[in-house]
């Protein structure tokens, strides 16, 4: 269960505490603060703390969510959840306990008016109950929150997974502040969202998702006679539906449900199942991200030339609301020649491992990118970043790890569906750059490499040279912007061949001095070997302006004043 | 043609392409140059000529991007360096060109096959073989002997040679530049070009030469333009019969071909070229049968390649279709001096003088 191994055990228990913290804090509507520290104890030890500006617990409940495996409050609860099963950071008390024999040490405070808690807990093995080593009243400067500290066996070799997924975590969470640090690195992962996430409802479990063991305790639990049970108990079941599942049943509507047999239990089970009811109300219990958000969170995170991203209407699958949303960023600093990097979220938790068996990664393979510009071995190729993020009342995962989604035709359907969507965005972006590079080539190829042909052609035919701005003006209607050097002359010239008086600044960057200019720069600048000279020029339509100075030229020019497509700034010299 | 004339008219071709471009870009207009576009899928049998040519289908390249002004640029470049080569009547190689633009900057060549590539375009252009520029390739020229006169115009002065009295065992080597030659007379009654040197080099050992009053050319596998050139003129100066004789494997048929028909990167030039008379003398599927010859079993890419000559136009003649069937069959191929199992002097005294009988040709 994410314990197999001592570099994992660190990934996993971060990810449990990270969590119950951020699921805390969106319980109580709290823009989360959280730190994540790791610190070296000894050669094989590390503790690991985590702290939120969560609620708090109370302190009747601390020994429960910490010392007891399978206690989770949540459990039976139909609504989105990142923890889902309360198992979590039990296992890691109980993984450490096995590892270093210590405790697990836990501060909470729930309210400025009541005093904070630390607790050193551990769990009993045979009962799996909590053992309280100690507990105190404390001072803590927190008003409201948890920290807890844990010692386990591990190692730090899986540094770079525990980055990404505190990066991915940032990613999905741009509400939340992070910070870490990681053996002395530190970390700041700073939100760009003030917007608390509004915290999903439960609703009642859909007579369609409903288990037989969850229903066998919602049964015991019951006084009520079957069709009330059925009504005040399941989503999106009337009177009539009830009815019909208790005929199916072949049950008495006024059977007091507590005493149902387990042959009759099982009948119900399966009349829940087969009778129509409409699909659950799936907008109230699943929070989705949003596109605005997953496209900051991941502009924060990834420097992208592109990005964007779609969230599908909700879907259900037997019985269970989700919402696929998915995103594409492209260019930036992705590396542009290794394999598209995945990002995989199940309710807002980012899966690490496992990625080859998982729906989403599966999904991705399938559709076919050529046809949207992208390279594909399988994977799409390029600096291409595929974020999916599948949010359900229950994520329907391969195994306990909870590593990977499973694959259900529904699901994979919806990711496919958002991936085409998304596919068809980055053409459309791709083939504008590819035209806008076209333009510039364009560009580049007449104001630089046809004044070149015109000179060598001329001095072939031996006529007299050939004056190629009428080319530029009738092909480009741009600002064009030259600098060469001959004979220890730089020359500088602007041509405006557009049908608009432009004001322009041209800088041109130089170790040169650029003494004796003629006309006189503006202003000229110093810092360190380079001069900056700057001329401002006020040019009508159809007219030119040159200036020369001595110098060995090199350096660059910038042009401001035009926009980028009406401009064309070409440096003959290189 | 005189390598005067040739020159004269290179010299002319060149500069009119440069004055193309300049009157274009003296009426504001981006330069460009019109090409027959140089795929496979645009090389046609032409059947006066009975060689393959270029298509109807051209590609404009204008200097409107920064590759194809960069091509234009270079082009620029070479036709510069070529006017004042021929000018002061120097030459160079190929590969010579190619370190040559070592100094051009923005316009020098990545790879020798790019100046190569630009140099054909340069013939199509100009209408105007490489020696016209004096570029040579880099390959020598293969040999030929036989019972032929020839005036070669060198730097000492015009040599005449005959090609069996003047010459020593390895024949007369064709220079690079076919057009410096002239063929005088001769007495023979046929051409035998030879695939392999081991063979040639047995013909003339063996006399065959003086025999059958045959002249034996060395194509040195697939041959280069000279040796092309040079039979095509053999046949067309003198109307002497060509025939080929090549090992007997998929890859010598393709030999054949590109004597009798032209090949894809020079079809701009095979009216020069091919010799659509040549025939193919052997080795034949039918003589490694009939001869038993010592053989080797086809690999994959021999059926492959006999299985791409049977849809291949230039075999599509009942004679053809029957050989490489009959060798698809055998699964076998033999070289031509595989004849040696059978005795050094099988090849001439038996083989050839059967194959050529029944080819008519003696």
């Amino acid at each position: 269960m994410g314990f197999d191994s001592p570099t994992r055990g660190i990934i996993t228990t971060v990810k449990e505490a990270v969590d119950n913290a951020l699921d805390a804090c969106e319980e109580a509507g709290v823009l989360p603060d959280l730190f994540i520290g790791i610190r070296k104890i000894s050669e094989d030890v590390y503790r690991i703390t985590v702290e939120d500006n969560g609620p708090g617990i109370v302190p009747a409940q601390i020994p429960f969510v910490f010392g007891k495996l399978l206690y989770g409050s949540r459990f039976h609860q139909v609504r989105q959840s990142r923890g889902q099963q309360g198992i979590g950071i039990s296992a890691a008390v109980l993984y450490a306990q096995l590892t270093t024999g210590l405790p697990t040490v836990v501060t909470s405070r729930t309210d400025p008016k009541e005093a904070a808690h630390r607790f050193e807990l551990a769990i009993h093995v045979e009962s799996n109950e909590p053992h309280i080593v100690s507990k105190k009243e404390v001072d803590w400067d927190r008003t409201h929150g948890t920290r807890v500290e844990i010692e386990l066996r591990t190692s730090l070799s899986a540094r770079k997974r525990l980055l990404e997924y505190l990066k991915f975590t940032s990613v999905v969470n741009p509400h939340a502040r992070i910070m870490a640090d990681i053996d002395g690195e530190t970390l700041t992962f700073e939100r760009v969202s003030a917007e608390p996430i509004a915290s999903p409802k439960a609703i009642h479990p859909h007579p369609h998702g409903i288990e037989l063991g969850a229903l066998k305790r919602m049964t015991a639990a019951s006084a009520a006679p079957l069709s009330e049970f059925l009504v005040s108990s399941f989503s999106r079941v009337g009177k009539k539906a009830a009815a019909e599942m208790g005929a199916a049943a072949g049950l008495d509507a006024g059977r007091k449900v507590k005493a149902l047999s387990a042959d009759e239990l099982k009948r119900l089970h399966a009349a829940l199942q087969s009778v129509d009811v409409p699909a659950p109300p799936a907008a109230q219990c699943l929070s989705p991200i949003g596109e605005d958000l997953i496209r900051q969170g991941l502009d924060k995170e990834f420097q992208l030339d592109f990005v964007k991203a779609r969230t599908r209407p909700p879907s259900v699958y037997s019985g269970h609301p989700f919402v696929v949303e998915a995103a594409i960023g492209y260019g930036g600093r992705l590396p542009a020649e290794d394999r598209a990097q995945i990002l995989r979220f199940a309710n807002r938790v980012p899966l690490m491992y496992q990625q080859g068996a998982c729906v989403i990664t599966q999904s991705v393979s399938d559709v076919n990118w050529k046809q949207y510009g992208i390279t594909q071995q399988g994977l799409p190729m390029g600096p291409v970043l595929v974020l999916v993020h599948v949010a359900s009342t229950n994520v329907p995962f391969t195994s306990e790890s909870k590593d990977a989604v499973a694959a259900i035709p529904e699901i994979s359907k919806e990711i496919d569906l958002v991936l085409k969507d998304l596919g068809r965005e980055l053409k459309q972006f791709l083939s504008r750059r590819d035209r806008r590079k076209a333009q510039d080539d364009r560009a580049r190829a007449i104001c630089s490499i046809i004044p070149e042909i015109a000179a060598k052609v001329s001095e072939i035919v031996e006529k007299p040279p050939l004056d190629v701005s009428p080319i530029e003006g009738k092909i480009m209607r741009r600002v064009v912007a030259k600098k060469w050097t001959a004979g220890g002359t730089v020359h500088l010239s602007l041509r405006n061949y557009t049908d608009k008086e432009v004001t322009l600044t041209l800088y041109d960057l130089s170790p040169d001095e650029g003494k004796g200019a003629a006309p006189a720069p503006s202003y000229t600048d110093r810092s360190g070997d380079d001069f900056t000279r700057v001329w401002q020029v006020k040019l009508p339509p159809e007219e030119g302006w040159d200036a020369t100075y001595r110098g060995k030229g090199g350096g660059r020019i910038e042009l401001r004043g035009v926009e980028d497509p009406q401009k064309v700034v070409v440096d003959l010299d290189v | 043609m005189s390598k005067q004339e040739l020159d004269t008219r290179a010299a002319k071709s060149l500069l009119a392409i440069a004055d193309a471009w300049y009157l274009q870009m003296k009426g504001g207009e981006i330069p460009y140059i019109t090409l027959p576009t140089r795929t496979k899928q645009n090389i046609a049998f032409d059947d006066q000529t009975e060689v393959w040519k270029y298509g109807d289908r051209e590609s404009m390249r204008s200097a409107s991007t920064e590759k194809s002004a960069v091509h234009l640029l270079k082009m620029a470049y070479v036709i510069g360096f070529i006017r004042q080569q021929l000018r002061e009547d120097r030459s160079s190689t190929l590969r010579e060109l190619y370190y040559i633009t070592e100094g051009w900057k923005r316009a020098k060549f990545e790879t020798q096959d790019e100046s190569n590539y630009l140099v054909e375009d340069l013939e199509i252009l100009a209408d105007i073989p490489r020696e016209g520029f004096h570029l040579r390739p880099e390959e020598d020229g293969a040999g030929v002997f036989g019972p032929l006169r020839i005036r070669e115009s060198t730097r000492r002065g015009d040599r005449v040679l005959h090609c069996q009295d003047d010459v020593g065992e390895s024949g007369y080597q064709i220079p690079s530049n076919l057009e410096t030659v002239e063929l005088l007379d001769h007495s023979a009654k046929f051409v035998v070009a030879i695939e392999t040197g081991g063979m040639y080099a047995r013909l003339i050992e063996n006399g065959f030469d003086d025999d059958y009053h045959a002249i034996l050319v060395h194509l040195k596998g697939q041959p280069a333009r000279s040796t092309r050139r040079l039979l095509h003129r053999l046949n067309e100066q003198f109307h002497l019969p060509v025939v080929v004789f090549t090992d007997g494997d998929p890859l010598s048929y393709r030999i054949y071909a590109s004597v009798a028909y032209g090949a894809i990167k020079s079809a701009h030039m095979s009216e020069l070229l091919a010799t659509p008379e040549a025939r193919f003398l052997g080795v034949q599927p039918t003589d490694i049968r009939v001869y038993n010859l010592p053989s080797d079993k086809l690999s994959e890419k021999d059926v492959e390649a006999l299985k791409a000559e049977l849809t291949d136009p230039r075999f599509a003649t009942d004679y053809w279709k029957r050989e490489i069937s009959l060798q698809l069959e055998m699964q076998l191929k033999s070289e031509q001096q595989a004849f040696a199992a059978r005795g050094l002097d099988f090849v001439t005294e038996e083989y050839l003088p059967t194959r050529l009988a029944d080819m008519g040709v003696i």
